[in-house]
């Protein structure tokens, strides 16, 4: 089982490597989701199913859908379309698509072979055990992240709405 | 069962993965590049907590993951909500154009 988790890690490694010299935001957002899903798997190989969904639910899922509207809104105009065109001609996404597919053999390996490796021979550590510990001595840290995320979602509203006369958005007049 | 990843291996993928996003962090000059490296380095960081708390057997490891998590949809809204900003103030996505003070 050793092998399943060097060949994520080297999928990861690799991915992470296109994502930090693609020219272009998108090319580099699919070899991202890759990474990321890499890292997901080596979650699971390595006894953490929750930490894996929530990787894949939250990073590969929201995190980087909200980059994807971020990008898709600085491009608003008439040339949209040709350069969506331009990003996703066929050849770009036969990397990302390969690195995938790696894992996606991977994943049906471990799961036919069903032998998930664990390092030093520890047992997995169930989503039940991590909810017990989440919300028993780490119930202060939770209050501290929803404050966190209360903040973070005033603060996005704040800087985010569209200012008239394309003054001061966001800064104290 | 055969003979388990030891911790090392775990941890050095976290350092690498963790100095790939510095890199990317100080080479380029595109914000929204900045953003994602920074995604890879926070993602190294959790990396390492969750390759931790699977060595002892502890949930700690996960726990400090999922607040890493909470953390990082902070940043992310509060960071884009800011490029946005940007784009609407000089037009460019360069984070150089932004580094003059007023005053």
């Amino acid at each position: 089982m050793n092998a399943a988790f060097y060949l994520a890690a080297a999928v990861a490694v690799i991915a992470t490597g296109m994502v930090i010299t693609r020219l272009n935001a998108v090319h580099a957002l699919l070899y991202l989701i890759v990474s990321l899903l890499a890292v997901a798997l080596i979650f699971l190989l390595l006894g953490a199913p929750l930490a894996a969904a929530l990787e894949m639910i939250l990073y590969a899922g929201a995190i980087m859908v909200l980059f994807v509207f971020v990008i898709m809104m600085l491009n608003l105009g008439p040339q949209t379309v040709a350069q969506e065109r331009a990003w996703l001609r066929p050849g770009i996404w036969t990397g990302p698509a390969a690195l995938g597919l790696v894992l996606v053999v991977e994943l049906l390996y471990v799961f036919v072979t069903g032998d998930l490796g664990h390092p030093a021979g520890q047992a997995p550590v169930a989503p039940k055990q991590v909810g017990i510990t989440l919300f028993g001595p780490y119930l202060l840290g939770v209050e501290l992240a929803s404050f966190l995320l209360l903040a973070g979602l005033v603060g996005a509203y704040h800087l985010g709405r569209r200012t008239h006369r394309g003054g001061s958005g966001g800064q104290v007049p | 069962m055969t003979t388990s990843v030891p911790m090392t291996h775990g941890l050095i993928l976290a350092g690498v993965l963790f100095a790939m996003g510095l890199v990317g962090v100080l080479v380029r000059r595109n914000v929204i590049f900045i953003l994602l490296c920074l995604e890879i380095m926070l993602n190294a960081a959790g990396l390492a907590f969750v390759v931790a708390g699977s060595r002892w057997g502890q949930a700690d490891g996960q726990v400090m993951f999922i607040f890493i998590l909470a953390m990082t949809a902070a940043e992310v809204s509060v960071g884009l909500a800011l490029v946005l900003q940007l784009h609407h103030h000089f037009k460019t996505l360069d984070a150089d154009a932004a580094s003059r003070m007023r005053g």
